[in-house]
């Protein structure tokens, strides 16, 4: 801080705390924290603002229950509220596609950290930004294409005699699994690439000069040095996907509800935004749960994270 | 064995790319099929109408000219914003460093409806409705993060030693910014400001609720897909493809040549050194 006033001068300093707080305080904290107070407000008509109707309550967030359906959990038949079964669904399957990008990933970060040649790296690293640069909603209409009921993979599949008759991709949760990977995989690829890098390749030879099997140097060298990686990666994907609305709403049918699309009906069908608020809230909280059980289970810091 | 493996591990790398690339080939490809419907299969003969269509589409005009404006104005905030807080945290230790780091890092942890609503209900509470200033306020809360992160990395290679020179020779504290900090950091805000640009117009979550009535890009094309889906979407992702590839691909070969002129002043200098303490 001194620091910075020797150097910068008065001005200068104070223009770079007004530019951080404005930032930290106007765009992020306070927003935040209104969101957090509405959403234990009632949702009434703008005249009974602060009359005997407006008092915090947990109202808002006792409506994730309510309307139950059916439920089967390994074989446990069972009723459930529907936007609980939403909110645990979606958590589920993406924490589901998390490992998927993760078995995808490995090889490939391992192939482009230490097997290829470094000379060829640049133009494989612009070949796989190319989708990167694509926005997602195109990403994601492209599997749309492919899916459809008359779609490309229908046909090649009729035409080389493994199915009989067109198969309906779009329905349940597979193709927005299949939308979610295809769109966050790279986000796996490349902290995994960038945390096996930094692995010396002669621990490696080491470890194959000692005896071991090409899995146990993976398991007992090669893993353990990757561990910001993965909790880096696993924490993009994952927030990504529970965060998505774009490929749940496009690839997702009437069977694939996801807990975003739950909030946006929410906010903009229902325009309640106070409920719409405490289930961003929720939203939120399962987030950051996630991110610090990362943290906690592959022993990291945030700032690994953000590498 | 070993010879084995690799061929494996190529032949992955293979597939993966023809899995990533795959999808928007067929996409591109769509737009030009004269079928009512967006595929490759069955192919109806080539056709330009879908690129007319979308010429003649109005909304189109002006949900891009949004777009734009909305990337814009996310740059022009974002990055002096980002730049001022990596200068601010770079300059401070201990504790008080690693809770500002983590609030700087947060947002883009957040997810993007979290912020469209927050932002949304925040300024509500002082009568400011949605519309696009929403967004661009929305999307600078987590786009500043990742302009913070990349001048915050190419501080560390900062000598404050040439500060600490200008200012004993009688600089002022802005010429000392202007002149010596700021120079040092342009390529990391240059890459701040292009990647400001891009998740801008990439994003989808935090306009779509901020957004009021106004259209961008992406909004458009999502409402699109979801009511009359005609190969016109296709067309115009073919050009947006094609535009963000021509982009990548310049800021890729100027990046080469920038470091190779780089590289040959630092080898030019240490043959200088070399040298001078030969002769």
């Amino acid at each position: 801080m001194q620091d910075l006033l020797r150097r910068y001068g008065i001005a200068l300093t104070w223009l770079c705390i007004g530019l951080t707080f404005f930032w930290l305080v106007i765009l992020v904290v306070l927003p935040n924290f209104t969101m957090l107070e509405s959403s234990f407000r009632p949702y009434i008509a703008q005249s009974e603002i602060g009359g005997p109707l407006d008092f915090y309550s947990l109202g808002n967030y006792m409506k994730i229950f309510g309307n139950e359906v059916d439920f089967s959990f390994f074989g446990y038949d069972f009723k459930m509220p529907v936007r609980v079964k939403v909110f645990y669904l979606t958590i589920v399957y993406s924490a589901l596609v998390t490992v998927i990008t993760f078995v995808m990933s490995y090889p490939l970060a391992y192939y482009l950290a230490k097997i290829v040649s470094p000379k060829s790296l640049p133009t494989l690293f612009l070949l796989l930004f190319v989708p990167l640069w694509v926005s997602e909603i195109l990403r994601s209409f492209a599997w749309w294409i492919i899916l459809a009921l008359k779609g490309p993979l229908n046909v090649i599949l009729l035409w080389l005699g493994i199915i009989d008759t067109e198969i309906r991709w779009i329905s349940g949760f597979s193709p927005v699994v299949v939308g979610l990977v295809y769109t966050y995989v790279l986000f796996m690829v490349f902290p995994l690439y960038n945390s096996m890098q930094s692995l010396d390749s002669n621990q490696i030879e080491a470890a194959e000069d000692l005896g071991s099997p090409w899995w146990r140097t993976h398991w007992r060298v090669i893993l353990p040095h990757a561990k910001p990686g993965i909790a880096s990666g696993a924490v993009m994907v994952f927030m990504l996907s529970a965060g998505s609305l774009l490929v749940p709403s496009l690839l997702g049918s009437t069977t694939s509800g996801w807990f975003t699309q739950t909030i946006q009906g929410i906010m903009m069908d229902g325009q309640d935004w106070n409920t719409g608020a405490a289930f961003a809230f929720m939203l939120l909280l399962v987030c950051t749960i996630f991110v610090s059980l990362m943290m906690r289970v592959f022993g990291v810091k945030l700032s690994d994270i953000a590498k | 064995m070993n010879q084995n493996r690799n061929i494996l591990f190529h032949l992955y790398m293979g597939l993966f790319l023809v899995y990533l690339l795959v999808p928007l080939l067929v996409m591109g490809g769509a737009a030009f099929n004269a079928s009512k419907l967006p595929t490759i299969i069955p192919w109806r003969g080539w056709t330009d109408e879908w690129f007319v269509a979308l010429w003649n589409d109005n909304r189109i005009w002006i949900a891009f000219r949004n777009t734009i404006l909305v990337a814009i104005a996310v740059v022009l905030i974002a990055v002096p914003i980002g730049t001022a807080a990596a200068i601010l945290i770079n300059s401070i230790s201990g504790r008080v460093r690693a809770i500002l780091y983590g609030m700087m890092v947060a947002p883009i942890l957040i997810p993007g409806v979290v912020i469209g609503i927050s932002t949304l209900l925040f300024w509500n509470y002082f009568s400011i409705g949605s519309g696009l200033h929403l967004s661009v306020l929305g999307q600078v809360s987590y786009i500043a993060s990742f302009v913070m992160l990349l001048v915050l990395a190419r501080l560390q290679s900062f000598d404050a030693g040439l500060e600490e020179a200008a200012l004993d020779l009688g600089a002022t504290h802005a010429q000392v910014m202007r002149r010596i900090l700021l120079p040092h950091l342009y390529p990391a805000i240059g890459a701040g400001a292009a990647i400001s640009f891009f998740q801008s117009i990439e994003n989808f979550n935090v306009t779509l609720f901020t957004r009021g009535g106004a259209d961008t890009l992406t909004v458009y094309v999502f409402s699109k897909v979801r009511s009359g889906i005609t190969p016109t979407i296709n067309a115009l992702a073919l050009l947006l493809i094609i535009f963000t590839l021509g982009l990548a691909i310049w800021y890729e070969i100027s990046r080469r040549r920038r470091e190779r002129i780089e590289r040959a002043r630092e080898d030019e200098g240490r043959r200088a050194e070399a040298a001078v303490l030969t002769s």
